[in-house]
């Protein structure tokens, strides 16, 4: 497995959908190959850090227009 | 990541009984329902449309709607795609860029299936290489010596926020959903309706994008 084809692997083997074989070629790799090891770590850091961004909401006058939406709905 | 119930491609046991609850017309059901889904609803409407106000209108429409079909709704399917399903129509709706008839998952899946060159090619050696056949020719130094602050400023979180919006509809829908959300790859097809191959596609081609904008704001001598 050359640096290139690992690098276009990294998705399914983060996805843990590889197979086996493939995977402990995938790991071998990266043990002796430390731009490989770098590269594998920056995409879980990308994960990470947009994991991190802050949540989205609707404002609470919006919220209450739904409950009440809900509860028109459930009268009728 | 409590917030992130998984829900599988089926409708899940809790997710029957609280479909029973919204019938029953349980208030407390409903707006534990909309608390747990609004969040990812207004991002997906916000990757849409251009205005906070636009998306907040579109996510409202979408639980309009949803109540509306609920009587109907089958729970072959989860509540999370059915909802995605609604929430994005809403939104392209109002978008007027988008207001072409293209279904989301036709659009997702041709994107998908779109040949598109290495983002990295520039950075390996050839396959035929003597030495290093499809080796790397430069080496990013690796991010294991930034600080944690660092990668979570708040500046991170503005260039992520700004290079997603920049992304092709598919990819951004996948990228959004899976790494910002944190679904399971199986929601996220299901919910967009495409393959797990095309989806791991799509994801796969965001998070280069996205890594490399951290690339360049992280190793782009911006330190001090």
């Amino acid at each position: 497995m050359s640096c290139r084809e690992l690098v276009a692997l990294v998705t399914e083997y983060l996805d843990g959908s590889m197979p086996r074989p493939e995977r402990i070629r995938f790991e071998r790799h990266v043990a002796v190959c430390p731009p490989c090891r770098a590269h594998l770590e920056q995409m879980r850091t990308t994960i990470r850090a947009a994991g991190a961004l802050t949540e989205e909401s609707i404002s609470p006058a919006a919220r209450d227009a739904l409950l009440d939406a809900f509860s028109g709905w459930s009268d009728g | 990541m409590e917030r992130h119930a998984a829900v599988g491609e089926r409708s899940t046991v809790d997710e029957t009984a609280l479909l029973a609850a919204l019938r029953r017309g349980d208030r407390d059901a409903f707006a534990t329902l909309v608390d747990a889904n609004t969040p990812w609803m207004m991002r997906i409407a916000l990757s849409h449309v251009s205005s906070r106000a636009s998306a907040e209108d579109a996510v409202q429409e979408a639980w309009l709607r949803c109540l509306r079909g609920l009587e109907g709704f089958e729970e072959r399917s989860a509540l999370k795609s059915w909802l995605f399903v609604i929430v994005t129509n809403c939104a392209r709706r109002r978008a007027e860029r988008d207001a072409r008839s293209v279904p989301f998952s036709e659009l997702a899946r041709r994107e998908a299936e779109r040949i598109e060159p290495d983002p990295l090619e520039h950075r390996f050696f050839d396959d035929s290489h003597p030495r290093w056949p499809g080796g790397w020719t430069t080496f990013s130094p690796g991010w294991e010596g930034l600080p944690e602050q660092r990668l979570l400023a708040s500046e991170v979180s503005v260039r992520i926020e700004s290079a997603t919006a920049r992304l092709p509809a598919g990819q951004r829908a996948v990228f959004l959903l899976r790494d910002v959300e944190g679904w399971r790859s199986e929601d996220v097809c299901s919910a967009l309706g495409i393959s797990g191959s095309n989806q791991r596609v799509l994801l796969h081609r965001a998070r280069h994008t996205i890594r490399a904008v951290l690339e360049d704001y992280l190793e782009g001598g911006e330190e001090q």
